[in-house]
């Protein structure tokens, strides 16, 4: 069971989490997301009101 | 007329429901009360009876007065409840401080300060106190009050669920006192930072519950799609708390009505579920919650954007996929099978990249805006911590490493690598949020006084050097002495040897603990003096730590 286990985590688990670090960049540097992430990273400058865009 | 009525329906729905909730909890704590199996859990369920009517009271008398106003106006942010957060935030702060002190006081001087008659005063009993009124206590309110101010201006909307963000805060409250309490009358299942016993860990699963719910429902109303980055922040830490809590906490109670329980798992992989929960606690409460802060707080103070928000989007992602999985490097050289050592010791090494990735990007916020750290002591704070964020997240995969934690584990070196993250970074960020919302919940021009600011930057600064310089120094030294062996192979120091090779350490440790306990005294007063519109916070004055900088900064 623990070689099964390990082996699973050595190989496919690695795998994983190389992919979900690649999705996380790529979301990241995505150049169709460029734009709202640079109005996103001055959201907090302003507190406006509720029902504001 | 039709909207106001439904409107005021809604109100009374949420306002009911709390009221019957909490009813629920009030009767099944007036049946354990009289049929206690222990006086413990008596005092504990009259505790809990007497605070849950006094609350259902308070509740009843507000609802009554409030004739056709309309309790959760849409149209305006909900703050009178981060006021209340703010407010509880400095109490538990100070009393988790002071009971800090204390207890160092007691390692210093342990003729003057160990009282045989009084067992609730041993150290045994207060030690628990102390850390979780500083990490629970302090740092919970701060976490609950700064994530419903941000939570609402990033989303642009009310704080979801009516009634229910005041069931979160006063739930959370009691939940802390009915902590607090039991650690003095000897209510403990001997778990660290997750000390109390089963009645008291459902009922904050419940309050939980019900946060996570309040936090998600008002994320949900938000009108941008996308969602702000210290929201994400915030939200890692509600949910994995609850996952860790819950996981940690499988216990089976010995009688319904008794407060003694056992725990589901044993032996090793009770520790491994202890420190799994233990360290992530580190991860998800001291670091995501107040990386949440900072990355609201700080571009707020200062005027400026994130430096960059794709980082930040990299740093969630990394932070909270690679920290979970850290835990085992607290049971090096343990019963715990090597590999898993092994694992624990590579992810915390991996975990450095994330957290410098962080820290640099809250920091470089501050591009364009570096005459703030000279004129505003506040961003001063803030930057302050960021830079013993950085220090004790290098420090911690250096001391994950084997062969480094054979010489530092189960010395003070732990301490001190402790007490510079959560004094420097927890604390630090944490009284530059409470500095900005006060001023910014009661809208005043400024703080009532800036010099105070410096002399509560300064004289906490000092007591943290103070007190992280003597720790280092007594854990390195008895780490060494542990291990000194004589030319005939016998251990070279006896273990009050090392105990008193340290005494000078603990005195200036308690020095260092009094000049910030002394800072965060100066902080409430200036709080106070600040939401009651005096000094430099009074109407008409002109603000004397305006980002006048930002306003001249060349179109972007």
């Amino acid at each position: 069971m623990y070689e099964i286990l390990s082996k699973f985590a050595q190989t496919w688990g690695l795998g994983f989490f190389v992919l979900m670090f690649a999705v996380a960049v790529a979301y990241a540097l995505w150049p169709s997301n460029k734009e709202k992430f640079q109005a996103a990273a001055r959201w907090p400058l302003d507190e406006g009101e509720p029902g504001d865009e | 007329m039709s909207t106001l009525l439904k409107r005021r329906s809604s109100a009374f729905a949420s306002i009911g429901s709390v009221a019957a909730f909490t009813s629920i909890f009030a009767i099944l704590a007036l049946l354990i009360a009289s049929h206690a199996a222990d006086p413990l859990m008596g005092a504990h369920a009259w505790l809990f009876l007497g605070l849950a009517v006094a609350g259902l009271l308070a509740l009843a008398l507000w609802a009554g007065s409030l004739g056709d106003r309309d309790p959760f106006d849409q149209t305006v942010y909900e703050d009178t409840i981060v006021k209340f957060g703010v407010t509880a935030s400095m109490f538990w702060g100070i009393a988790g401080f002071l009971v800090g002190l204390i207890i160092a006081l007691q390692l210093a001087f342990p003729n003057i300060f160990y009282f045989e008659q009084l067992g609730w005063t041993n150290f045994g009993r207060l030690r628990p106190l102390h850390t979780s009124a500083v990490i629970f206590a302090f740092g919970g309110n701060v976490l609950l009050a700064t994530s419903f101010y941000v939570v609402q201006r990033t989303c642009r909307t009310r704080l979801a669920g009516g009634m229910w963000p005041w069931f979160v805060f006063w739930g959370y409250n009691l939940f802390i006192v009915i902590a607090g309490t039991g650690y003095l009358m000897g209510v403990t299942q001997s778990k660290e930072y997750a000390e109390p016993e089963w009645y008291a860990d459902l009922w904050l699963t419940i309050v939980w519950v019900a946060y996570l719910l309040v936090f998600l429902g008002t994320i949900w109303k938000r009108k941008e799609p996308h969602i702000y980055v210290a929201n994400w922040f915030y939200l890692s830490f509600i949910v994995t708390i609850a996952m860790l809590h819950i996981v940690n906490n499988l216990t089976l109670p010995v009688t319904l009505t008794g407060s003694k329980s056992y725990q589901l798992f044993g032996g090793v992989q009770d520790a491994l579920t202890q420190w799994w929960y233990g360290h992530n606690a580190v991860g998800f409460f001291l670091t995501t919650g107040f990386l949440a802060i900072m990355y609201y707080f700080i571009p707020k103070r200062v005027q400026r954007p994130v430096y960059s928000y794709r980082l930040s989007i990299v740093h969630f992602w990394s932070l909270i996929f690679i920290y979970i999985w850290a835990g085992p490097h607290h049971l090096h050289y343990t019963a715990l099978p090597q590999w898993a050592q092994t694992l624990g010791m590579t992810f915390s090494v991996m975990l450095w990249m994330p957290s410098w990735g962080g820290m640099i990007n809250g920091v470089m916020t501050l591009s364009g805006a570096w005459d703030r750290l000279r004129t505003d002591p506040v961003v001063r704070m803030m930057v302050v911590a960021l830079a013993f964020y950085g220090m004790s997240t290098f420090e911690g995969p250096l001391m994950s490493v084997r062969a480094v934690n054979a010489l530092s584990h189960y010395t003070e070196w732990g301490i001190a690598h402790v007490h510079s993250g959560s004094m420097g970074w927890v604390g630090f960020i944490s009284f530059g949020a409470l500095y900005c919302a006060t001023q910014w919940l009661w809208k005043r021009p400024s703080l009532y006084s800036l010099k105070l600011v410096e002399w509560h930057f300064w004289l906490a600064t000092i007591g943290i050097l103070f007190y992280i310089v003597a720790m280092y120094f007594a854990g390195i030294l008895e780490g060494l002495m542990w291990r000194a062996y004589n030319e005939y192979g016998f251990l070279e120091y006896s273990f009050v040897e090392t105990v008193e090779a340290k005494h000078i350490s603990y005195i200036i440790r308690a020095l260092g603990g009094s000049l910030y306990l002394t800072g965060a005294l100066i902080m409430a007063y200036n709080l106070v003096r600040t939401a009651l519109g005096h000094g430099a916070a009074a109407e008409g004055t002109r603000p004397v730590d305006a980002p006048a900088a930002a306003t001249l900064q060349p179109a972007e």
